[in-house]
């Protein structure tokens, strides 16, 4: 008991191992033990989503995920989505429509709604702010967040249109 | 409307600012590469945590903490004991206000007593969060429970429970000498009240509550403290001014501020609630002890519990006008509850609650009071919601009782130029009118409404902007670029915006400046961000640096020309030979250049723009349904329309604007402290109830831009007087659906449902009778 | 958190050896999304946590029109709504998965989870209550099944003995012309916590006429969610009107003991429940016969 245990995962496509505490939550070691800080966190009880990765092809808080939970599993966080070819459409488009104000709410949001995306190509408005209800912002009221995911979405639909029909 | 434009085109007159560029550290932010408070990490970093007390007023017979410095792990455990000890009479004078030392430390690590529940009693470092948690359990305090006072206008009686013995109630600036919780009564008056009122044709008169709420911001607040064995201490942290942590960090350590460097890290949001000192004076009494650095971070229970929410307050306002709608008198008495320490914005308040109409006869009263909550902090136009809620109430019923639209009663009261405020202040050139009559215009407002139980409520508010000191320094790179260093911490696009204004002086594109914000050892002084002053006075100080940058090339040029100064024009963008037309050097050219030609250039801008700062004016549109069997209150559609002068980056005016309303929508619908026995009871945010996005429409926005007559671009600054009219926009709009008047925020759905039911029984009654 | 043994146990036989073997403090770990919060607030301590997401029993999402619905009790409400059959055949269950929290809460929460915890405002366990749901119970002393209405026994307290954990929630097939839905009220529209809760499953005739029976759960007005057995009971063949409606919000009403809190004043909450058991009735009449009714998630949906 109380010895660290071991861990082996996948972490944006990279394997990793670590060792930590039973009781230390996925968020504390992403922050702290493996310098991953891009995941936020903003109350470490559920609330705001500042701390949303993706475990599997789930969206989930990783601050209410112990870190022994995800050995073997598939572990997404924001760090992940950029390419080297460049941001990630929902990236662009939060630039592009001032999104972001603060920014420590950005990292969550931008995740959820690549998981929404994943899931619903085609969402509507309010598929779009159900989906994101779990994400708090404080600073922009939400408008051109919801806006930057619709259009992120359409960016999406184009360019896995088949060929010819995209602009 | 001549002098006024719309929607943040700058009136045409600009090349970059009305644009709306990329920000400059948006990429770091959406890769999650920015680097927070909450995300500093340091070599042999140590965890701190605070204890807090579980009680709302006590007093502190003795804490011992050798059962917590004995378990492994810990390595320091303080309390107030490790302050430095307190003059009865040692005041430290902020922007914010003035503040007595005691209070300060007092709030940083309680000595005799605790004043609120949540109050700071002990701090402990150890080598893992989790240690220095276990070892909080382990510090034994024992508390003489006191009976406490947590409602502004219980704390007020002359039997209440006193918290300061030391503390007698200031009047009018003067001493009385009675011991109180008030901690001061201020007064504004103008004309003749009895007189106005007197011949007032309709007088409406109504006492309103607001409960407190908190800023709630999504980063918790953190610092991380370095003190070497130098002696100097460095402290990283999210904050609204650096200096003003260095400023407070000293003075609460008894330090020379140059022995204190702060490094504003990014910030997870303010609005006000950054600018107190919480945690960087434990985190280093807690580093000096035990050679490390320490990082603190707060709970989001601590958040709540123990920073600063705004204050609650009891509003009393009393209005007269003529049949015309012609405002005649107004009176208002104002309580706020400061917290379990003086210094609410009470004043602002008083400013505020009359500010957006020209009355010729008017008194205002304003009492700071103290009550065993914790200490309150500026949120967003301080003072300015809780007062507007009063009066749009009540021109609304005015409105109403007249048979008048409600936009052109404001029109025909609307404050403008020459308008006298009743603290004696008198409007320079202002853009309330311009708001109103853009309003009358909107779509929205003369859009039907689509259903039963929906009603649309308007109202108009104001926050005064501050001006305030400031400092850019502006080096010019060798390939065209610009380096900006700039003091104010950028919570929302700031940086953008400070380096659009620097470039359109010089003809440069926004991306050719790189902004960035500097540390307490690296800038000039800057004030905090917040007040609505950064765009305003930080890019005034840009303009300033980029004039100077200006003033040198044109001398390098010259040089390069081997000609005079008098000979070189800058014309847009280019530095231009003026007898020889022929010669002509890009800014980037000549940037080119520099290495042969002297080296180095570099423009400072340092600004104390204290006058002639513009208030900006707003008015919303607030369309709701209401359900009648429980209350609840869907926000169907929203409009702000903004006053903002010159909009800089529309983008971010836009989203201030939008952040701003939502804010009020909260204020107005859910948010509020929820108290039992002197203990918060919802201190999530779980039970808190911000808006989430599923509770806010797109929020639409007019951005209407009468520019500063001062100011170099005309900017006024926009970030705060959005927050103030949602609230009372929102409660005249439920009127207008169902014929009911609250007045407490917040508008939960269980008062509105009781509100519905009484109405429903009255009129039963007065059928049946 | 005080520090603590974590355990992944892959069979039912060895997670019970372990919960009932084990010295000092056991706690069972579905999603984590109550326990993970409580241990960090000091609400509750473990000295051990027991993982049931490795056991196969407690993965199991199984549906057969002939037998009914077996949900495991590490299923996370995603895959309950991600699953069409389950939300054609059980409408109601969706209501509730899709409001416990929010995207990222439903991606691990579980309705074993949210039983477990016992909270009086529990979204799933009134819509279980109404469609009938049985505990499917593991123990030292082998399984046992028990009515979920029977199963909180207080606040955060539930009828589990030491070694005992849930293994899986079943709910009985679906009868012709019946249909049920879930409706909370809340202040906000998304991540808040049931002021008041109200389920109701009702079966008509082949007309849609009459009620052939109904059962009506409610949350957050007494200590346990309550079922309000005699409130359905007056609906069993009695024409679906109004009065009839009328008169089993009332005596639902009337069985409420609420208490007033942060989340609400207890008058209200009375008032709440007869309001909320005559839509969630409406709802599930309406889902009877056959007309659409939206979730959460669906346009218009609240
Ligand atoms: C942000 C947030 C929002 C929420 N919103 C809602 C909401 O809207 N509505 C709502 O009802 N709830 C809500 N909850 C509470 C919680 O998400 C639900 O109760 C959830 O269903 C719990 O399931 P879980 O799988 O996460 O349970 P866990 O946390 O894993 O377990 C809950 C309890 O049950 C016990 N337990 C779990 N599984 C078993 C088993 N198989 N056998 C025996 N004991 C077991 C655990 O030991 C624990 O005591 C919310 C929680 C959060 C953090
Ligand atoms: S930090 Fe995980 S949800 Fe807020
Ligand atoms: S941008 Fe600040 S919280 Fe969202």
């Amino acid at each position: 008991m109380n010895s660290k245990a071991h861990v082996k995962t996948t972490i944006n496509g990279e394997e990793m191992e670590f060792l930590c505490e039973p009781r230390q939550s996925l968020l504390e070691v992403l922050r702290d033990d493996l310098g991953l800080t891009g995941t936020k966190e903003g109350c470490n009880d559920g609330n705001c989503g500042a701390c949303s990765v993706i475990i599997d092809n789930v969206l989930v808080n990783a601050c209410l995920v112990f870190a022994v939970e995800i050995q073997g599993c598939r572990v997404f966080t924001i760090e992940g989505l950029a390419s080297p070819e460049g941001l990630h459409p929902l990236q662009q488009k939060f630039l592009e429509n001032a999104s972001l104000q603060c920014g420590i709410c950005t990292p969550g949001f931008l995740v959820a709604a690549k998981a929404l995306l994943d899931h619903n190509p085609d969402p509507t408005e309010h598929e779009v702010r159900h989906w994101l209800a779990g994400n708090l912002c404080r600073c922009t009221g939400y408008d051109k967040i919801v806006r930057a995911v619709l259009k992120a979405a359409e960016v999406g639909r184009e360019t896995t249109a088949p060929a010819g029909s995209s602009n | 409307m001549s002098n006024a434009s719309k929607n943040g085109n700058g009136n045409g007159k600009y090349k970059v600012i009305g644009t709306r560029p990329i920000r400059h550290d948006g990429v770091d932010k959406v890769t999650g590469r920015a680097a927070y408070g909450i995300d500093t990490h340091l070599g042999g970093m140590l965890y701190g945590q605070i204890l807090r007390s579980p009680h709302p007023y006590a007093r502190i017979r003795g804490i011992d903490t050798s059962k917590a410095k004995a378990l492994k792990g810990v390595r320091a455990v303080i309390t107030a004991a490790d302050l430095p000890p307190s003059e009865a009479d040692e005041v430290l004078n902020l922007v914010e206000g003035s503040f007595r030392l005691k209070d300060l430390r007092s709030n940083i690590l309680a000595d005799e007593k605790v004043f609120y529940q949540g109050h700071s009693v002990a701090a402990v470092a150890a080598t893992n969060l989790h240690i220095a948690e276990e070892a909080l359990q382990l510090i034994e305090v024992d508390y003489e429970i006191l009976p406490h006072v947590d409602d502004v206008v219980a704390a007020m009686r002359d039997d209440a429970p006193l918290l300061h013995e030391d503390l007698t109630t200031k009047e009018f600036g003067e001493d009385t000498g009675k011991n109180s919780n008030i901690a001061s009564h201020i007064q504004f008056k103008l004309g003749d009240l009895e007189k106005g009122f007197a011949e007032s044709d309709i007088i409406v008169e109504e006492e309103f509550e607001t409960a407190s709420v908190h800023q709630g911001y999504i980063e918790s607040h953190n610092a991380t403290a370095e003190w070497k064995t130098d002696g100097q201490l460095t402290v990283w942290t999210s904050t609204q001014g650096a200096f003003g942590v260095q400023k407070q960090t000293a003075a609460i350590l008894g330090l020379p501020v140059s022995k204190v460097r702060v490094v504003p890290m990014e910030i997870g949001g303010g609005f006000g609630g950054k600018i107190p000192v919480y945690l960087a004076p434990q985190a280093a009494i807690l580093s000096k002890k035990c050679g490390h650095p320490v990082k603190i971070v707060m709970t989001r229970a601590d958040v709540f519990r123990s920073t600063g929410p705004t204050p609650s307050s009891y509003v009393k306002v009393k209005l007269g006008a003529d049949n015309s709608g012609k405002l005649l008198a107004a009176q208002a008495t104002i309580a706020f509850a400061a917290g379990a320490f003086p210094g609410s914005p009470v004043g602002a308040g008083a400013v505020c609650v009359l500010s957006c109409y020209a009355i010729p006869n008017g008194l205002v009263d304003g009492y700071d009071v103290v009550l065993n909550r914790p200490r309150s902090a500026a949120y967003r136009a301080p003072g300015s919601t809780q007062v507007n809620l009063a009066v749009e109430t009540l021109m609304d019923e005015i409105a109403v009782k007249l048979g008048m639209d409600p936009i052109e009663l404001r029109l025909l009261n609307a404050a403008e130029e020459g308008t006298r405020r009743v603290d004696g202040a008198v409007y320079p050139v202002v853009g309330c009118r311009e708001t109103l009559e853009q309003t009358k215009v909107h779509e929205h407002y003369l859009a039907p409404l689509s259903g039963p139980h929906q009603g649309r409520g308007v109202a108009t508010g104001f926050w005064m902007n501050a001006g305030l000191k400031s400092t850019v320094t502006a080096n010019v790179n060798e390939d065209g670029t610009v380096n900006l260093m700039e003091g104010s911490t950028d919570i929302g696009g700031s940086r953008a915006s400070i380096a659009m204004q620097f470039a359109e002086v010089l003809g440069l594109p926004a991306e050719a400046v790189n902004p960035m914000v500097g540390d307490t050892a690296s800038v000039g002084y800057t004030e905090l961000t917040g007040g609505s002053r950064v765009t305003f006075a930080t890019g005034w100080a840009a303009y300033e640096a980029a004039q100077e940058v200006k003033k040198i090339l044109i001398g390098k040029a010259a040089l390069y020309w081997e000609t005079t100064e008098d000979e070189v024009r800058f014309e847009e963008g280019d530095f231009v030979h003026s007898t020889d037309p022929e010669k002509r050097l890009t800014f980037k050219e000549l940037a080119g250049h520099l290495v042969d030609l002297g080296g180095p250039v570099v423009g400072t801008g340092a600004v104390d723009p204290n006058s002639g700062v513009g208030g900006s004016f707003t008015t919303c549109i607030a369309d709701v349904e209401v359900d009648p069997e429980t209350g609840k209150i869907k926000i169907l559609r929203f409009t702000m329309i903004q006053d903002a002068g010159t909009a800089i980056h529309p983008s971010y005016v836009e989203g201030q604007m939008q952040g701003g309303s939502v804010q009020g929508i909260g204020w107005a619908l859910n948010e509020e402290y929820f108290y039992n026995e002197g203990r918060m009871q919802n201190a999530s945010f779980l039970d808190y109830r911000i808006p989430t996005c599923l509770d806010v429409p797109m929020i639409e926005t007019v951005i209407v831009e009468v520019p500063h007559p001062d100011h170099p671009f005309g900017v006024r600054g926009v970030g705060e007087a959005s927050i103030a009219p949602p609230p009372a926009a929102i409660a005249n709009a439920i009127y207008d659906a169902v014929g009911i008047r609250l007045h407490e925020l917040p508008m939960r759905p269980d008062r509105v449902l009781a509100a519905c039911l009484a109405k429903e029984e009255a009129e039963a009654a007065t059928a049946n009778g | 958190m005080q520090n603590f043994e974590y355990l992944a146990p892959e069979t039912l036989s060895e997670a019970v050896n372990l919960l009932a073997g084990n010295e000092g403090q056991t706690r069972v770990l579905a999603g984590g999304t109550d326990l993970i919060v409580q241990l960090r607030q000091g609400a509750l301590s473990a000295d051990h946590v027991l993982d049931v997401k490795h056991l196969p029993e407690c993965n199991e999402l199984g549906y057969a029109p002939s037998e009914g619905l077996t949900i495991g009790a590490a299923v996370p409400c995603h895959r309950i709504y991600n699953d069409g059959a389950i939300a054609d055949a059980y409408p109601g269950l969706i209501d509730a998965a899709a409001i416990i929290g929010g995207i990222q809460v439903q991606g691990r929460a579980t309705f074993g989870g949210n039983l477990c915890n016992a909270s009086p405002s529990a979204d799933s366990i009134p819509i279980l209550i109404a469609y009938g749901a049985e505990c499917v119970i593991a123990g030292p002393q082998g399984n046992r099944r028990v009515a979920v209405e029977d199963f909180c026994t207080a606040p955060g307290k539930n009828i589990l003995e030491k070694g005992e954990l849930l293994v899986a929630l079943h709910l009985p097939s679906v009868q012709k012309s019946s249909g049920a839905h879930y409706l909370r009220f809340i202040p906000r529209y998304e991540m808040d916590i049931a002021v008041v809760g109200a389920g109701a499953s009702v079966q008509l005739d082949e007309g849609g006429k009459m009620f052939v029976q109904a059962r009506i759960g409610l949350a957050a007005v007494a200590p346990t969610p309550l079922f309000a057995r005699e409130a359905g009971q007056l609906l069993s063949g009695k024409e679906v009107s109004e009065e009839s409606i009328e008169t089993a919000a009332l005596a639902a009403q009337s069985i409420a003991r609420p208490i007033s809190d942060m989340r609400a004043p207890a008058d209200y909450r009375k008032h709440l429940v007869k309001v909320l058991t005559r839509r969630a009735l409406l709802g599930a009449i309406r889902r009877a016969r056959g007309e659409f009714v939206p979730n959460a998630v669906q346009e218009n949906g609240q």
